[in-house]
């Protein structure tokens, strides 16, 4: 049977963690249809038609951004398919295990690894245990962590087929009244290649700029602890670990961050870790790569001057 | 509001270092500290804030889990909680149980909010709240940083991928807590001597003739590979070096 992975896109883009789950959605053995829900959904499913391995895209255009108008579409169409796919961000989060439940199916979230259609390894305990999971049930709803699997590589764009589906009416629901954004042109923050990220060390809102500027001069995304977004310091959306974005960039720059297990849990996937902190007894400082001891106030700016910023 | 339901998990505390079973059969949990999972904390506190704002009567604290959880719901009480309710289960439960359960209890105690932590920092599954909307059919709002009633509706604010976005509910309706929802108090000690004199019922989870079976099979519980330290770098240029070559081999891929 085939597989039905949901599209995650914001202002009419598709996501980059899009394509990582469409991807790796291949090894789950059936053909991948693509579902674009929301506003935008007809430009959005012209993005997804062109991703290699895709069947055809289907679209339920305009549809509410809501887990109660979304569950009832993806009821009426799970009889077609084995495997439901989310990337594990806000849209999936919300919606497989409500989807799930009126299934009466156990989903699999936060997948790192997919051993088997029915066989997966997901992380517990903030990532200080990975539990291998077999699920024998009739169906699979599953959500995959797009920082644990690779890009798909550049190839000259498909053309797979783009059908509406009709949306079911839903009873009265949510309604969505405001969105605040975090502006900004930096690359998708769970799939970059490098990421800068900042702790409370900064202090302030103005002088995590700092942290901000160098990613701007490598072309990185922006990360930030809890307590630095508690702090006001960074947006919640650039929150990485336990309970934030989990990453898994070439390059990790950590300045005036302690590494706390909740933190770690969100950058163990890092290929090098840079971490800039006066402690050299702090957690972060002992798993990273290359460790400089020093005040990130004098440290970042000469570094900023020495990468020619 | 007449009633809120709050459910809380007891969970190994989050300031534990946790080490996998050398058999590969779970995660030791035997004599380490147990506490109420970190966002059920929140979900409580928003709670007790909405009773003490007069926009809700009474609020239920439930747990599903052994005897011991107890004192999870006593935490609650001692928060400001009225009444606590232990679904007892010796066993681990799946948290499509878990919901479930929830789910029967909702039909008796007919709250018209129900708050939930936005994940249990054990499985970190993050499920069991929307799951409960499901099966009662109700509205969700999961990761709320602010909750507002107006009129018979619900404002949340709720964090998602791109910042940060404001929902109206009507009731009733599920809401999971996130870290940014508020900050929980610390009860006092005559709070927690009080705590102890507040109704806690305990009922066997068996009494509510769900199918508690789980669906999943746990084949292994591993230890993540483990991350060899690294070196200490001499000073700002050799940094620049490191980091300016890194950066080539990131965009090279
Ligand atoms: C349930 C739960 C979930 C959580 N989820 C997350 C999560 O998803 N993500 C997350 O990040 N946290 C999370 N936390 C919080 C986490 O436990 C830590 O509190 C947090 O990560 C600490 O952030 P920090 O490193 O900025 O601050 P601190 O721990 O205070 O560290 C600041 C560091 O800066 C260094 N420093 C100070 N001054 C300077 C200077 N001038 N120059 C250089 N270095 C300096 C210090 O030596 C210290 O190491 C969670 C906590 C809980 C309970
Ligand atoms: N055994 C339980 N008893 C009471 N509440 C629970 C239980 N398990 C989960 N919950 C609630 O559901 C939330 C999400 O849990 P989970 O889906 O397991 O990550 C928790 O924060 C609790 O509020």
């Amino acid at each position: 049977m085939a597989v039905l992975v949901l599209a995650e896109h914001d202002l009419g883009a598709l996501s980059p963690a899009t394509a990582r789950v469409v991807a790796a959605a291949q090894a789950l053995g059936g053909p991948v249809d693509v579902l674009v829900t929301g506003q935008n959904a007809e430009a959005v499913a012209d993005q997804a038609a062109r991703l290699h391995g895709v069947r055809r895209v289907r679209t339920a255009d305009g549809t509410a951004p809501t887990a109660e108008t979304l569950v009832p579409l993806l009821e009426g169409l799970a009889g077609e398919y084995s495997h439901i796919v989310a990337v594990s961000a806000a849209m999936g989060r919300d919606a497989i295990p409500r989807l799930a439940a009126r299934l009466d199916l156990m989903p699999v979230t936060d997948i790192v690894e997919i051993l088997a259609p029915d066989r997966f390894r997901r992380p517990i305990y903030a990532g200080n245990a990975i539990e291998t999971v077999r699920s024998e049930q009739p169906r699979q709803l599953l959500t995959l962590r797009a920082s644990a699997f690779p890009a798909p590589r550049p190839e000259p764009p498909a053309e797979a087929p783009v059908e509406p589906v009709g949306a079911p009416d839903a009873a009265p629901v949510a309604e969505l009244i405001a969105t605040f954004r975090t502006e900004g042109a930096r690359p998708d923050l769970a799939t970059a290649r490098i990421v800068v990220g900042g702790g409370v060390a900064l202090g302030s809102a103005g002088a995590f700029r700092l942290v901000e500027q160098l990613a701007d001069l490598l072309g990185a995304a922006v990360g930030a602890t809890r307590a630095a977004v508690d702090a006001g310091y960074a947006p919640n959306d650039w929150q990485v670990g336990q309970t934030g974005k989990v990453i898994a960039p070439d390059l990790y720059i950590a300045i005036g961050i302690s590494g706390a297990l909740q933190h770690l849990a969100g950058i163990q996937g890092a290929k090098t870790i840079v971490a800039i902190n006066t402690d050299a007894e702090a957690p972060l400082m002992k798993i990273a790569d290359y460790r400089l001891v020093g005040d990130l106030f004098t440290v970042v700016p000469e570094l900023i001057r020495a990468l020619g910023g | 509001m007449d009633k809120i339901l709050v459910a809380v998990k007891r969970v190994v505390d989050h300031n534990v270092r946790i080490r996998v079973k050398p058999d590969g059969s779970g995660v030791e949990t035997d004599n380490v500290r147990l506490s109420m999972n970190p966002f059920d904390k929140h979900a409580v506190e928003a709670a007790v804030q909405l009773a003490e704002a007069g926009a809700a009567r009474e609020i239920v604290a439930v747990s599903i889990g052994p005897r011991g959880a107890t004192d999870v719901i006593l935490t609650a009480l001692a928060m400001g909680a009225h009444r606590g309710l232990l679904v007892e289960a010796e066993e681990k439960l799946e948290t499509l149980a878990v919901a479930k359960l929830l789910a029967a209890v909702a039909a008796e105690e007919k709250p018209e909010l129900i708050l939930l932590g936005k994940q249990a920092v054990d499985d970190d599954a993050g499920h069991v709240g929307q799951m409960l909307a499901g099966l009662l059919d109700w509205p969700q709002a999961s990761f709320a940083s602010a909750i507002k009633p107006a009129g018979d509706r619900l404002e949340v604010m709720r964090e998602v991928d791109f910042g940060r976005a404001e929902y109206r509910l009507p009731l009733p309706a599920v809401v999971t807590a996130d870290l940014r929802l508020n900050v929980p108090r610390n009860a006092a000690l005559p709070m927690v001597m009080k705590a102890r004199q507040k109704p806690l019922t305990i009922r066997p989870a068996a009494e509510f003739g769900i199918d508690l079976a789980p669906r999943l099979r746990i084949e292994i519980v591993a230890a993540p590979p483990a991350r060899a330290g690294g070196r200490a770098v001499a000073d700002i240029a050799e940094l620049a070096t490191i980091i300016a070559e890194a950066q080539a081999a990131a965009e090279i891929g």
